[in-house]
């Protein structure tokens, strides 16, 4: 095990930080695609833009080192996914308050 | 050998809780991997010397989302009902989707991205050299990004309290 070895010798490779946002990433894909719960969506886009996140900050500090586009970067997201959330979780409880479920099978109706 | 070993066990606990949060029964719990989930991430910023940036992961991710998510999943929760899960073709079909995605990215890395990294020591960021960045209007100054995230917050706080108000 080539990464193992690179691991545990020297410094920490750029491919170990890629590998733990890509578990990431694809647990939230497989989230998004297999639950029902709009809350549950949430958190599987909250986990993507988070690994997303890593991924802009290790580019810089391993390509870049000295810049700080991939920080400034990170930074503006995460403020960007906190607005999201918040807009999507006043969009769930007013979907619950007339719904009284927040299961997106249930979502053909958004206005009667 | 100390960054390594603190390197491995983030890395364990961020992949074991993602994948515990997307496919746990119970919401709430789902929640409290997530959380697990951006505090092993804002360990990996100060990992890799970005101090700043874990202050704010753990401020506004840690903090305020979290707080935002449990207050939604308290409010829209009936007790003691479990989440209901997708049809199982469905549920399949995602962890297929998830699975070939995995296989594929990885082995783009696996393959191509060792040739270009080598971590290069750099000077740690002082709190100067941040504000000057961030209120400057020259190249690789970042105003016009910042005005603009206040306008957003600001379109947003409006926006939640238009949707969620009573009528």
């Amino acid at each position: 095990m080539d990464i193992l070895n690179n691991i545990f010798a020297g410094q920490i490779p750029i491919e170990a930080y890629l590998g733990v946002s890509l578990i990431m990433f694809f647990a939230g894909v497989y989230g998004f695609l297999s639950r029902k719960s709009m809350l549950m969506i949430l958190i599987s886009i909250e986990l993507m833009l988070n690994a997303a996140d890593i991924n802009f900050v290790v580019f810089n500090r391993y390509l870049y080192p000295g810049h700080l586009e991939g920080f400034y970067f990170a930074l503006f997201t995460i403020a960007i996914a906190a607005c999201e959330t918040a807009v999507a979780i006043a969009i769930i409880i007013n979907i619950y308050r007339n719904l009284s479920s927040v299961e997106v099978g249930n979502l053909d109706q958004m206005k009667e | 050998m100390a960054q390594q070993i603190i390197f491995f066990i983030l890395a364990v606990v961020i992949a074991v809780f993602s994948v515990m949060a997307v496919t746990s029964k119970h919401i709430i719990r789902s929640a409290t991997y997530l959380l697990f989930v951006l505090l092993g991430t804002a360990g990996l910023y100060l990992l890799l010397g970005y101090n700043y940036l874990f202050a704010v992961q753990i401020a506004v991710y840690a903090g305020g989302v979290m707080v935002l998510f449990i207050f939604a999943i308290l409010l829209t929760n009936r007790p003691g009902e479990d989440l209901r899960k997708e049809l199982a073709v469905r549920r399949y079909a995602a962890g297929l989707t998830a699975l070939v995605g995995l296989a594929f990215c990885g082995h783009i890395i696996y393959y191509n991205v060792k040739k270009v990294s080598s971590l290069v020591a750099q000077s740690d960021l002082t709190p100067q050299q941040l504000g000057h960045t961030m209120m400057g209007t020259d190249k690789y100054q970042y105003l016009l990004p910042f005005e603009t995230i206040s306008i957003l917050l600001l379109a947003c706080i409006v926006g939640a309290i238009m949707i969620a108000r009573k009528r």
